[in-house]
Protein backbone atom coordinates (compact mmCIF):
# COMPACT_ATOMS: atom_id res chain seq x y z
CA UNK A 1 0.00 0.00 0.00
CA UNK A 2 1.33 2.94 -1.11
CA UNK A 3 4.33 1.13 -2.81
CA UNK A 4 5.11 1.28 -6.70
CA UNK A 5 7.65 -0.75 -8.77
CA UNK A 6 10.75 1.79 -8.83
CA UNK A 7 12.95 -0.66 -10.85
CA UNK A 8 13.35 -3.87 -12.85
CA UNK A 9 16.51 -5.78 -13.45
CA UNK A 10 17.95 -2.73 -12.13
CA UNK A 11 16.75 -0.37 -14.72
CA UNK A 12 14.41 2.59 -13.34
CA UNK A 13 10.59 2.30 -14.59
CA UNK A 14 9.58 5.40 -16.10
CA UNK A 15 5.67 5.74 -14.62
CA UNK A 16 4.00 2.42 -16.70
CA UNK A 17 6.85 1.25 -19.00
CA UNK A 18 9.92 0.12 -18.46
CA UNK A 19 13.92 1.72 -19.29
CA UNK A 20 13.64 0.80 -22.65
CA UNK A 21 9.68 1.64 -23.01
CA UNK A 22 7.74 -1.56 -22.70
CA UNK A 23 4.67 -1.62 -20.54
CA UNK A 24 5.65 -3.24 -17.29
CA UNK A 25 2.73 -5.28 -16.50
CA UNK A 26 3.28 -7.02 -19.84
CA UNK A 27 6.73 -7.42 -19.48
CA UNK A 28 5.94 -8.75 -15.67
CA UNK A 29 3.67 -11.51 -17.06
CA UNK A 30 5.37 -12.80 -19.69
CA UNK A 31 7.06 -16.26 -18.22
CA UNK A 32 9.91 -15.21 -21.04
CA UNK A 33 11.39 -12.54 -19.04
CA UNK A 34 12.18 -14.58 -15.68
CA UNK A 35 13.50 -14.55 -13.39
CA UNK A 36 12.93 -10.99 -12.84
CA UNK A 37 14.28 -8.56 -9.70
CA UNK A 38 11.60 -5.85 -9.23
CA UNK A 39 12.59 -2.94 -6.43
CA UNK A 40 9.31 -1.89 -4.91
CA UNK A 41 9.36 1.23 -2.66
CA UNK A 42 7.79 4.27 -2.25
CA UNK A 43 7.11 6.90 -4.86
CA UNK A 44 9.52 9.78 -5.24
CA UNK A 45 7.69 13.42 -4.48
CA UNK A 46 6.46 14.95 -7.66
CA UNK A 47 7.36 18.62 -8.06
CA UNK A 48 3.88 19.63 -7.52
CA UNK A 49 3.81 17.60 -4.16
CA UNK A 50 6.97 18.98 -3.17
CA UNK A 51 5.79 22.98 -4.10
CA UNK A 52 2.78 21.68 -2.18
CA UNK A 53 4.11 20.40 0.60
CA UNK A 54 6.89 22.73 0.74
CA UNK A 55 3.88 25.98 0.82
CA UNK A 56 2.61 24.12 3.81
CA UNK A 57 5.90 24.08 5.60
CA UNK A 58 6.42 27.69 4.69
CA UNK A 59 2.89 28.54 6.80
CA UNK A 60 3.76 26.11 9.83
CA UNK A 61 7.09 28.08 9.94
CA UNK A 62 5.53 30.63 10.44
CA UNK A 63 3.23 29.49 13.11
CA UNK A 64 6.19 28.09 15.00
CA UNK A 65 7.21 32.35 15.87
CA UNK A 66 3.91 33.07 16.89
CA UNK A 67 3.43 30.39 18.98
CA UNK A 68 6.53 30.98 21.31
CA UNK A 69 5.75 32.06 24.35
CA UNK A 70 9.04 34.60 24.11
CA UNK A 71 9.71 37.32 22.00
CA UNK A 72 11.24 37.42 18.54
CA UNK A 73 11.13 33.62 18.45
CA UNK A 74 12.61 32.29 15.17
CA UNK A 75 10.26 29.78 12.90
CA UNK A 76 10.54 25.96 13.35
CA UNK A 77 14.60 25.15 12.75
CA UNK A 78 14.07 21.47 13.62
CA UNK A 79 11.66 18.91 12.99
CA UNK A 80 12.25 15.16 14.28
CA UNK A 81 10.40 11.77 13.56
CA UNK A 82 11.55 8.23 14.47
CA UNK A 83 12.48 7.78 10.94
CA UNK A 84 14.05 11.68 9.91
CA UNK A 85 15.00 14.65 10.80
CA UNK A 86 13.85 17.99 9.11
CA UNK A 87 16.13 21.04 9.41
CA UNK A 88 15.45 24.29 8.33
CA UNK A 89 17.35 27.99 7.92
CA UNK A 90 15.75 30.88 6.99
CA UNK A 91 18.26 33.54 5.44
CA UNK A 92 17.79 37.04 6.60
CA UNK A 93 15.74 37.95 3.10
CA UNK A 94 13.42 35.14 3.65
CA UNK A 95 14.54 32.22 1.67
CA UNK A 96 14.20 28.35 3.75
CA UNK A 97 16.43 26.26 2.62
CA UNK A 98 15.14 22.74 4.28
CA UNK A 99 16.99 19.43 4.26
CA UNK A 100 15.73 16.10 5.50
CA UNK A 101 18.60 13.38 7.25
CA UNK A 102 18.92 10.43 9.07
CA UNK A 103 18.33 11.78 12.91
CA UNK A 104 22.08 10.73 13.42
CA UNK A 105 23.16 12.61 10.87
CA UNK A 106 25.66 15.55 12.29
CA UNK A 107 26.80 18.40 10.66
CA UNK A 108 23.63 19.49 9.05
CA UNK A 109 24.22 23.23 9.82
CA UNK A 110 27.41 23.67 8.15
CA UNK A 111 25.87 21.43 5.02
CA UNK A 112 22.76 24.12 4.81
CA UNK A 113 25.31 27.39 4.81
CA UNK A 114 27.41 25.60 2.38
CA UNK A 115 23.57 25.21 0.52
CA UNK A 116 23.38 28.72 0.69
CA UNK A 117 26.70 29.54 -1.20
CA UNK A 118 26.01 26.66 -3.95
CA UNK A 119 22.68 28.61 -4.23
CA UNK A 120 24.19 32.09 -4.50
CA UNK A 121 26.54 30.86 -6.53
CA UNK A 122 25.13 28.41 -9.36
CA UNK A 123 21.50 29.78 -9.52
CA UNK A 124 21.56 33.54 -8.32
CA UNK A 125 24.58 34.02 -10.79
CA UNK A 126 23.52 32.36 -13.68
CA UNK A 127 21.87 35.06 -15.13
CA UNK A 128 19.66 32.80 -16.98
CA UNK A 129 17.71 31.53 -13.99
CA UNK A 130 14.39 34.12 -12.58
CA UNK A 131 14.50 33.89 -9.19
CA UNK A 132 11.30 31.99 -7.52
CA UNK A 133 11.27 29.46 -10.30
CA UNK A 134 12.41 26.46 -9.68
CA UNK A 135 16.35 25.86 -10.30
CA UNK A 136 16.99 23.79 -13.43
CA UNK A 137 20.58 24.57 -13.43
CA UNK A 138 23.05 21.80 -13.71
CA UNK A 139 26.03 22.95 -12.26
CA UNK A 140 23.33 23.74 -9.21
CA UNK A 141 22.52 20.11 -9.13
CA UNK A 142 26.33 18.48 -9.62
CA UNK A 143 27.78 20.93 -6.86
CA UNK A 144 25.06 20.36 -4.35
CA UNK A 145 25.30 16.59 -5.06
CA UNK A 146 28.78 16.97 -4.21
CA UNK A 147 28.28 19.07 -1.20
CA UNK A 148 25.62 16.45 0.19
CA UNK A 149 28.43 13.32 -0.67
CA UNK A 150 30.72 14.94 1.37
CA UNK A 151 28.75 15.93 4.25
CA UNK A 152 27.06 12.18 4.18
CA UNK A 153 30.40 10.49 3.44
CA UNK A 154 31.20 12.49 7.45
CA UNK A 155 29.07 10.69 9.13
CA UNK A 156 27.15 10.55 12.80
CA UNK A 157 30.20 12.62 13.83
CA UNK A 158 30.56 15.25 11.22
CA UNK A 159 32.96 16.15 8.40
CA UNK A 160 36.68 16.04 9.87
CA UNK A 161 35.81 12.67 12.18
CA UNK B 1 38.30 22.05 -4.72
CA UNK B 2 40.88 25.28 -4.44
CA UNK B 3 37.62 27.32 -5.06
CA UNK B 4 35.94 25.98 -1.97
CA UNK B 5 39.58 26.11 -0.02
CA UNK B 6 39.88 29.43 -1.10
CA UNK B 7 36.46 31.22 -0.34
CA UNK B 8 35.35 32.82 2.77
CA UNK B 9 35.62 36.74 2.27
CA UNK B 10 38.74 36.13 -0.10
CA UNK B 11 37.48 37.39 -3.92
CA UNK B 12 39.57 35.87 -6.74
CA UNK B 13 41.57 38.86 -8.78
CA UNK B 14 40.42 40.03 -11.52
CA UNK B 15 41.90 42.30 -13.88
CA UNK B 16 40.39 46.23 -12.73
CA UNK B 17 40.70 47.46 -16.24
CA UNK B 18 38.55 44.49 -17.56
CA UNK B 19 36.22 45.77 -15.23
CA UNK B 20 36.16 49.72 -15.95
CA UNK B 21 36.24 48.59 -19.57
CA UNK B 22 33.26 46.11 -19.23
CA UNK B 23 31.47 48.91 -17.18
CA UNK B 24 32.38 51.42 -20.08
CA UNK B 25 31.00 49.74 -22.82
CA UNK B 26 27.99 48.98 -20.77
CA UNK B 27 27.39 52.82 -20.79
CA UNK B 28 28.50 53.64 -23.86
CA UNK B 29 25.86 50.92 -25.36
CA UNK B 30 23.20 52.30 -23.22
CA UNK B 31 23.87 56.09 -24.21
CA UNK B 32 23.32 54.70 -28.35
CA UNK B 33 20.72 52.41 -27.75
CA UNK B 34 18.56 55.50 -25.28
CA UNK B 35 19.83 58.97 -26.98
CA UNK B 36 19.01 60.57 -23.81
CA UNK B 37 20.67 60.66 -19.97
CA UNK B 38 17.68 60.16 -18.01
CA UNK B 39 16.58 57.36 -19.89
CA UNK B 40 20.29 55.78 -19.42
CA UNK B 41 20.09 56.50 -15.75
CA UNK B 42 17.06 54.65 -15.35
CA UNK B 43 18.00 51.91 -16.96
CA UNK B 44 21.54 51.57 -15.03
CA UNK B 45 19.18 51.66 -11.80
CA UNK B 46 17.33 48.99 -12.85
CA UNK B 47 20.35 46.68 -14.01
CA UNK B 48 21.84 47.53 -10.60
CA UNK B 49 18.58 46.91 -8.83
CA UNK B 50 18.57 43.33 -10.41
CA UNK B 51 22.00 42.94 -9.67
CA UNK B 52 21.75 43.77 -5.99
CA UNK B 53 18.46 41.55 -5.44
CA UNK B 54 20.88 38.61 -6.43
CA UNK B 55 24.08 39.89 -4.65
CA UNK B 56 22.86 40.41 -1.16
CA UNK B 57 22.13 36.47 -1.12
CA UNK B 58 26.51 36.03 -2.20
CA UNK B 59 26.90 38.55 0.70
CA UNK B 60 25.07 37.59 3.39
CA UNK B 61 26.25 33.64 2.48
CA UNK B 62 30.31 34.85 2.65
CA UNK B 63 30.02 37.83 4.66
CA UNK B 64 28.44 35.79 7.77
CA UNK B 65 26.73 39.05 8.80
CA UNK B 66 23.34 39.11 11.05
CA UNK B 67 20.86 41.81 10.60
CA UNK B 68 21.53 45.22 11.69
CA UNK B 69 19.74 46.40 14.52
CA UNK B 70 19.56 50.24 13.16
CA UNK B 71 20.22 52.36 9.91
CA UNK B 72 23.69 53.04 11.66
CA UNK B 73 24.83 49.16 11.94
CA UNK B 74 23.52 48.99 8.14
CA UNK B 75 25.77 51.88 6.81
CA UNK B 76 28.78 50.91 8.68
CA UNK B 77 28.06 47.49 7.11
CA UNK B 78 27.54 48.64 3.42
CA UNK B 79 30.61 50.73 4.14
CA UNK B 80 33.49 48.62 5.30
CA UNK B 81 32.29 45.04 4.72
CA UNK B 82 30.29 45.45 1.31
CA UNK B 83 31.92 47.70 -0.54
CA UNK B 84 35.16 46.14 0.76
CA UNK B 85 34.18 42.77 -0.55
CA UNK B 86 32.91 44.08 -3.53
CA UNK B 87 35.05 47.30 -5.35
CA UNK B 88 38.02 46.94 -2.85
CA UNK B 89 37.15 50.43 -1.08
CA UNK B 90 35.84 51.65 1.93
CA UNK B 91 33.80 54.84 1.47
CA UNK B 92 33.93 56.93 4.64
CA UNK B 93 30.62 58.10 6.48
CA UNK B 94 29.26 61.32 6.93
CA UNK B 95 26.58 63.70 6.91
CA UNK B 96 23.85 62.11 9.37
CA UNK B 97 21.10 63.61 9.40
CA UNK B 98 19.51 64.67 12.90
CA UNK B 99 16.96 61.80 13.11
CA UNK B 100 19.72 59.23 11.71
CA UNK B 101 17.75 58.03 8.58
CA UNK B 102 19.92 59.97 6.17
CA UNK B 103 23.41 59.36 5.88
CA UNK B 104 26.07 59.86 2.72
CA UNK B 105 29.35 57.85 1.87
CA UNK B 106 32.22 59.41 0.50
CA UNK B 107 34.08 57.66 -1.83
CA UNK B 108 37.26 59.05 -2.75
CA UNK B 109 38.11 56.68 -5.65
CA UNK B 110 35.71 55.11 -7.47
CA UNK B 111 36.26 52.12 -9.46
CA UNK B 112 34.13 52.35 -12.13
CA UNK B 113 35.31 55.53 -13.41
CA UNK B 114 38.86 54.84 -13.56
CA UNK B 115 40.41 56.77 -17.07
CA UNK B 116 36.55 57.66 -17.73
CA UNK B 117 35.77 61.66 -18.65
CA UNK B 118 32.24 62.79 -19.17
CA UNK B 119 31.91 64.43 -22.43
CA UNK B 120 29.68 67.82 -22.67
CA UNK B 121 27.03 66.54 -24.77
CA UNK B 122 26.27 63.64 -21.76
CA UNK B 123 26.14 66.30 -18.72
CA UNK B 124 23.48 64.50 -16.78
CA UNK B 125 24.24 61.88 -17.09
CA UNK B 126 24.78 59.70 -14.04
CA UNK B 127 27.71 57.25 -15.23
CA UNK B 128 27.83 55.49 -11.94
CA UNK B 129 24.15 55.16 -11.75
CA UNK B 130 24.32 50.86 -11.49
CA UNK B 131 25.58 51.20 -7.55
CA UNK B 132 22.60 52.70 -6.60
CA UNK B 133 20.12 50.47 -8.08
CA UNK B 134 22.60 47.24 -6.60
CA UNK B 135 22.32 49.11 -2.76
CA UNK B 136 18.95 49.93 -3.49
CA UNK B 137 17.68 46.50 -4.42
CA UNK B 138 19.93 44.41 -2.25
CA UNK B 139 19.15 46.51 0.86
CA UNK B 140 15.06 46.05 -0.08
CA UNK B 141 15.93 42.23 0.12
CA UNK B 142 16.33 42.61 3.79
CA UNK B 143 12.96 44.70 4.26
CA UNK B 144 14.66 48.03 4.02
CA UNK B 145 13.23 51.19 1.37
CA UNK B 146 16.30 53.12 0.57
CA UNK B 147 16.27 55.90 -1.43
CA UNK B 148 20.02 56.36 -3.03
CA UNK B 149 21.15 58.86 -4.87
CA UNK B 150 24.53 60.36 -5.86
CA UNK B 151 25.07 64.06 -5.10
CA UNK B 152 28.46 64.79 -5.92
CA UNK B 153 30.67 63.20 -9.02
CA UNK B 154 33.99 63.57 -9.22
CA UNK B 155 33.27 62.93 -13.30
CA UNK B 156 31.42 66.05 -13.17
CA UNK B 157 34.03 68.35 -11.48
CA UNK B 158 33.25 67.74 -7.73
CA UNK B 159 36.36 66.79 -5.75
CA UNK B 160 35.09 63.62 -4.09
CA UNK B 161 32.26 61.60 -4.87
CA UNK B 162 29.34 61.52 -2.55
CA UNK B 163 26.29 58.91 -2.40
CA UNK B 164 23.23 59.98 0.02
CA UNK B 165 21.26 56.95 1.40
CA UNK B 166 18.12 57.72 2.98
CA UNK B 167 15.89 55.26 5.01
CA UNK B 168 12.17 55.45 4.17
CA UNK B 169 10.70 52.24 5.83
CA UNK B 170 10.63 49.26 6.54
CA UNK B 171 9.16 46.69 4.19
CA UNK B 172 6.63 44.75 6.70
CA UNK B 173 4.85 42.86 3.54
CA UNK B 174 6.49 39.02 3.45
CA UNK B 175 8.68 39.36 6.30
CA UNK B 176 10.52 36.50 6.90
CA UNK B 177 8.89 34.65 10.15
CA UNK B 178 10.67 35.51 13.54
CA UNK B 179 11.46 39.17 12.98
CA UNK B 180 9.51 41.34 14.79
Amino acid sequence: VGHAVLAINGAEVNGRLTADGKDVLEFLSNPANYPVSIRFGRHRLSSNEKLMLASMFHSLFAIGSQLSPEVGSSGIEMLETDTFKLHCFQTLTGIKFVVLADPRQAGIDSLLHKIYEIYSDFALKNPFYSLEMPIRCELFDQNLKLALEVAEKAGPFGPGS
Amino acid sequence: MSRQAGRGTESKKMNSELFTLTYGALVTQLCKDYENDEDVNKQLDKMGYNIGVRLIEDFLARSNVGRCHDFRETADVISKIAFKMYLGITPSITNWSPGGDEFSLILENNPLVDFVELPDNHSSLIYSNLLCGVLRGALEMVQMAVDVKFVQDTLKGDSVTEIRMKFIRRIEDNLPAGEE
